[in-house]
């Protein structure tokens, strides 16, 4: 019996050099389609909507939101983790995947990482949004100033998240536009148009391909992956240290910062794959994003999912085991109380769902893909929701107890933070080009046969 | 300007090739000839090639060292200088130097300055910005890859590069000047 051992290719093999940059480059070539236009406008219209929803709340107060006493945390705080947690993936596949010499993530990392600063400049909005006086927002930051100086408590959690969060936006920034740079050289060289020609020539800041700066250029590369790799661990674990250093049941347990992380991966790539399914679809890169790249992101959902689901029986299990009635309490009141629908949604979104990837022909098929990433996406926002709802409005007095109802104004913010993160989505897959053409041109070659009569072919 | 010198007068000859493999062929070749100032021109980067051209190891991550260090300890300094010596507050009866507190910023500036020196110092290194450098060839960033040899290089002769070029395979050899 033989075992076919042979890698499957990563890249359609009839493609070549130089098809790469004329595929990729074509859908920022051409007139934006007409669906385009439609679904950027409705992105922008929503940001608007936003902007108007923040002046209604300058103006009214922070009333406006469905928050009360005990839950002063609500969707706001929701959202805040739902996106940065989003986030996680592109960093996972342009620096952990790199340092683990995963050659498929080069079709998919620009697309990611671009999905990742994205996603948090949506998520940083939302601490900004929540503060009583917004407008002194820059209070966060330590800085001499006339009050004393009277600096910020470095010994809180939310202003760890400050510098996590902006640290992690930085270097995120500077690690896409640092791959985009050969790519930009790219499209400068084959642009017909004089002002396309300056503009990203002026992107790619003279850069010529040349041996010796690709020396220093790769070692930048490996660095800023080795340095990202503990900044996205580091990340969500901070986040989730908002809610592990209180002394609130349901939050304050050690097991948060790995949970954490691991559901951030599996949030972010199912929003990964939400993304590329339509991309690939609508620029035609079916040859650039494969079925392997696919199948590959759908394993590692259902890893993360695995994990996800074990994270949750085991809050459970230490909740009993610990004898400590608040938290037995809490854990009760999740799954059976005013909010089991919240926790139901997300043990059958993120749990049973993902479990239909142990089979291949499900994680090779574009529908089923597409409709379970959507179904993790809500599934983890639900998470969210679940955690921070459910342990205030239950605390250890019953009578500071309370239920919380969101208002319109935070469905509203909600909407906001979709179309917001859109609009840039959307002008990223015009502007920029969605795949990186020079590292998907190193790993060209990979899979293939190499016909005999040539000895190295691309 | 006297143009009739200037036709003479060659900066350097280009080999143009198809693929990493007959530019690989080329580079080794002209280590016969110990020259030292060669440089590759490529869409991708192409591993080993450094090693051919004799180009070192880029010595950034000593860059990356030293600016993640001054990071880390300008993070904990500040942290330890506001908290316990500027204004130090009684914070829920911790003691004014928290150092595990501390750790998060820390290692978050400690990345942050590390991160942005190691891209500042690629761009340095690189002499990057430059707009004025002119371009050998617009195919290069798609796919095609280019062999330098400088006309300053010791021992150099026209027709010799020139054979050696099209023997490791060129598609095209120019003469730049």
């Amino acid at each position: 019996m033989t075992y076919d051992m042979e890698q499957e290719p990563l890249l359609s093999p009839k493609k070549t050099l130089a098809d790469v940059n004329t595929d990729v480059c074509k859908p920022m070539e051409r007139w934006p389609s007409k669906s385009w236009f439609v679904v950027f406008s409705i992105s922008v219209a929503l940001t608007l909507f936003g902007l108007g929803l923040f002046i209604y709340q300058l103006r009214t107060g922070m009333g406006v939101w469905g928050l009360n006493n005990p839950v002063g945390w609500g969707i706001d705080i929701t959202n805040f983790v739902f996106w940065i947690g989003i986030g996680h993936a592109g960093t996972l596949i342009s620096a952990i995947l790199f340092l683990f010499r995963q050659k498929w993530r080069t079709s998919i990392n620009r697309s990611a990482e671009a999905m990742t600063i994205f996603a948090v400049m949506t998520a940083g909005l939302f601490p900004i949004i929540h503060l009583g006086r917004n407008w002194l927002f820059f209070w966060l930051m330590p800085y001499p100033n006339t009050r004393g100086s009277l600096w910020v408590n470095f010994r809180s959690p939310l202003l760890w998240d400050v510098f996590a969060v902006s640290t992690y936006f930085t270097i995120s920034l500077v690690f896409w536009y640092l791959g985009l740079v050969p790519d930009f050289a790219s499209i400068r060289d084959r642009a017909k148009n004089k002002i396309r020609k300056f503009v990203y020539g002026l992107l790619a800041l003279g850069w010529q391909g040349k041996q010796s700066h690709w020396n220093h250029y790769e070692i930048a590369y490996l660095i800023l992956a080795g340095l990202s790799t503990p900044l996205v661990l580091s990340v969500h674990s901070i986040v989730s240290f908002d809610f592990a250093t209180s002394v609130l049941p349901g939050w304050h347990t050690t097991i948060f910062p790995p949970y954490f992380v691991a559901g951030a991966i599996f949030s972010g790539f199912a929003m990964v794959v939400t993304l590329l399914v339509i991309i690939r679809k609508v620029f035609q890169l079916e040859d650039y994003i494969t079925m392997v790249h696919l199948e590959n992101m759908n394993k590692i959902i259902l890893a993360t999912g695995l994990m996800v689901g074990y994270a949750y029986g085991s809050e459970f299990f230490t909740a009993w085991y610990s004898g400590n009635i608040y938290e037995m309490f809490t854990f009760k009141n999740r799954a059976l109380g005013p909010y089991a629908w919240a926790y139901w949604t997300m043990i059958t979104c993120n749990v049973v769902a993902p479990q239909l990837f142990w089979f291949r022909r499900f994680r090779r098929s574009i529908p089923v893909m597409f409709v379970i990433s959507l179904i993790i996406n809500i599934g983890m926002w639900f998470e969210r929701f679940t955690i921070i709802v459910t342990s205030l409005h239950r605390d250890f007095l019953p009578a500071s107890w309370d239920m919380y109802i969101p208002r319109w104004v935070d469905w509203g913010y909600t909407l906001f933070s979709f179309g917001f993160f859109f609009t840039f989505f959307l002008l990223f897959c015009r502007f920029f080009p969605t795949i990186a053409m020079s590292e998907v041109k190193s790993t060209m070659h990979v899979g293939r046969k190499t016909p005999e009569t040539e000895e190295f072919v691309f | 300007m006297d143009h009739g010198q200037k036709h003479h007068r060659l900066l350097g000859i280009v080999g143009l090739f198809k693929d990493p493999y007959h530019l690989l062929k080329a580079a080794k070749e002209t280590q016969t000839r110990n020259f030292k100032h060669c440089d590759a021109y490529t869409p991708f980067p192409i591993h080993g090639l450094d090693a051919i051209l004799g180009q070192k190891r880029s010595a950034l991550p000593w860059v990356t060292l030293v600016l993640g260090l001054a990071g880390c300890f300008g993070g904990f300094g500040l942290e330890i200088f506001t908290s316990a010596m500027a204004w130090p507050i009684n914070v829920g009866g911790k003691p004014f130097n928290s150092f595990p507190a501390f750790v998060p910023i820390g290692f978050e500036c400690t990345i942050l300055l590390g991160g942005l020196a190691t891209v500042a110092a690629m761009f340095m290194f690189c002499r990057l910005p430059n707009f004025h450098a002119p371009v050998l060839d617009e195919k290069i960033t798609d796919n095609l890859f280019a062999l330098y040899v400088p006309a300053k290089e010791e021992g150099f002769q026209e027709n010799d590069v020139k054979a050696l070029m099209e023997k490791a395979g060129a598609v095209e050899v120019r003469m730049i000047g």
